[in-house]
């Protein structure tokens, strides 16, 4: 008998990590078809509350796991994600699937030929696709909410929003439906639900990562990155994903650096600061207290002022309308009744956008990339909020702000964007205060994951940041 | 731009680029387009040396 537990006499089996899940597959203590047997029960269990996935791919995900199993038996190393279970947004090709992205006209793409290529990925190092999740419409949203599919809904309090526009990402990993998913960050899709489910979300540096394969939505901005309940789990899931890629050509040609044998180096030696000044606007107590516990746990004590952060904000914003009406231009032409209307009303006003502003954008985004590089040249890390508060209520427009009532939508990305803006490299990670979780950014230089990795991991450790489980889950 | 004026820019910008805008949608459109044009004259009131390279610099 082995000296190992059980996999099926822990605490709690929903509670496993990744690593926890491919350590018990690889040390024959479970098997990837049990592990997925019981994923898929907890779908079928909890998603009708919550609502994050649009296609549970059962059948594929049986296929995959029997073979797994089949070649650990044969003594095959099957990778680092042996059995675990991930999903994806659905913008990501699925093969067989159409690729809605959250929409109802492109229900009527014909199914993929072959899945992305992060999909790919991940099943080479052993993990099992179990579906795709629900998603704000093409990505252009940050509350998880969708006219089509209905909400994904917050698995701490499901009367509100998941953040968006990775929506059944945050929720499908917060409610431990699995323990991975894939989603995508264009101005804050990653990090905003991450924030309101309470999990650990990686937008890593601009090129990264290869979106080859998934539906696009501003092509300056636009990365993809994964979702899990620890620090460790996004390094492993990262580290399968990195690579070359021809089919993106916004992918880096850059080597693959690893980070997960990182993670546990000591953070003493980092220069860390906290963003000021415009990170410092807008935000709600607890979005204070969230980064106030980070910056003590780590003992910050010097601010930084992210030059024209407003204004990268303001040009992020022209470039996504623009970009975006730029894709969508010819299905606004034809199919305008079958958009959400706050979208096609918003990619409508895009199109009209004079081209002078767009370009000038695209200039100051330059200038604002030299000044933010030069920045990184005395400091490693910049704390900031992610959302400026925790999950707001399912449908609610406004919010008061030290006395100003403000529209929600306008406002819940108003700390990310001026990051994706330039590419950096940002953990969102959970910081756990009651009854709702909110997030908090790790920035760091591009290219520097293993930073902002080690730093959430370390935060992890110290009991600062956690992913905490949802009373009904 | 005075709220008369995006009204005639919004007929023209789509009529120009063929662009259905109904009634029903045409204060949406506008409220969406005043945010795009108020968050751009942000950029615009920038000053950049004319040597400024756009971000999306081509490489051969």
């Amino acid at each position: 008998m082995s000296s190992q537990p059980d996999i099926a006499m822990t605490a709690n089996p929903d509670e496993l990590s990744a690593s926890e899940i491919a350590r018990a597959v690889v040390g024959h203590r479970t098997t990837a078809l049990s592990v997925t047997e019981a994923a898929l029960a907890r779908i079928a269990r909890h998603d009708s509350t919550l609502n994050s996935f649009t296609d549970v791919t059962a059948d594929r995900a049986r296929l995959r796991a029997k073979a797994i199993d089949a070649s650990i038996a044969a003594g095959t190393d099957v990778g680092p994600l042996a059995g675990v279970p991930f999903a994806v947004k659905n913008l990501f090709d699925v093969q067989g699937i159409s690729t809605r992205a959250g929409s109802k006209i492109n229900r009527d793409l014909k199914p993929s030929p072959r899945d992305a290529t992060l999909i790919e990925r991940m099943e080479a190092a052993g993990a099992v696709l179990v579906g795709a999740l629900n998603m704000g419409e093409y990505a252009y949203d940050f509350t998880g909410e969708n006219v089509h599919d209905g909400p994904s809904r917050n698995p701490h309090d499901v009367t509100r929003m998941t953040g968006g526009s990775s929506g059944g990402s945050g929720a499908a990993v917060g409610g431990r439906l699995v323990p991975l998913a894939l989603g995508s960050d264009t101005n804050g899709s990653i990090r905003v639900p991450s924030s309101f489910c309470g999990v650990f979300g990686l937008k890593p540096t601009y090129g990264r990562l290869s979106r080859a394969r998934t539906f696009p939505f501003v092509a300056s901005f636009d990365h993809l990155g994964p979702f899990a309940r620890s620090a460790g789990d996004l390094a492993l899931a990262y580290d399968a994903m990195q690579g070359p890629d021809a089919a993106d050509a916004a992918c880096s040609t850059r080597a693959v650096e690893p980070v997960s044998a990182l993670l546990t180096q000591d953070i003493g030696g980092l220069r860390i600061a906290v963003a000021g000044g415009y990170f410092q606007k807008n935000v709600f107590p607890e979005a204070v207290e969230a980064v106030a516990r980070v910056t003590t746990a780590l003992g910050v004590t010097r601010t930084v002022e992210i030059p024209e952060a407003a204004r990268a904000r303001a040009a992020a914003y022209v470039i996504s309308t623009t970009e975006g009406a730029s894709l969508h231009l010819d299905r606004l032409r034809q199919r305008p009744n079958d958009f959400d209307p706050a979208v096609r009303d918003r990619l409508l006003a895009g199109a009209m956008v004079p081209a002078p502003l767009v370009d000038r954008a695209q200039k100051f985004r330059r200038w604002y990339r030299s000044q933010v590089l030069e920045l990184f040249r005395s400091v490693d890390v910049i704390i900031a909020p992610a959302t400026p508060c925790v999950a707001p209520k399912l449908g609610q427009a406004t919010f008061m702000l030290d006395g100003v009532e403000l529209p929600v939508r306008a406002n819940i990305g108003i700390h990310t964007q001026p990051i994706s803006f330039i590419g950096l490299p940002v953990v969102a990670l959970p910081v756990p205060l009651q009854p709702m979780p909110i997030g908090v950014q790790i920035i760091a230089a591009p290219w520097r994951e293993d930073i902002v990795l080690r730093v959430a991991h370390a935060l992890e450790r110290m009991g600062v940041a956690t992913a905490p489980r949802p009373g009904e889950f | 731009m005075t709220t008369d004026l995006l009204d005639g820019y919004i007929d023209a910008v789509g009529q120009a680029l063929a662009l259905p805008i109904e009634d029903a949608w045409r204060p949406a459109v506008k409220a969406n387009l005043a945010v795009s044009l108020r968050l751009a004259r942000l950029v615009d009131e920038f000053p950049l040396p004319d040597e400024t390279e756009p971000a999306s610099v081509f490489a051969a």
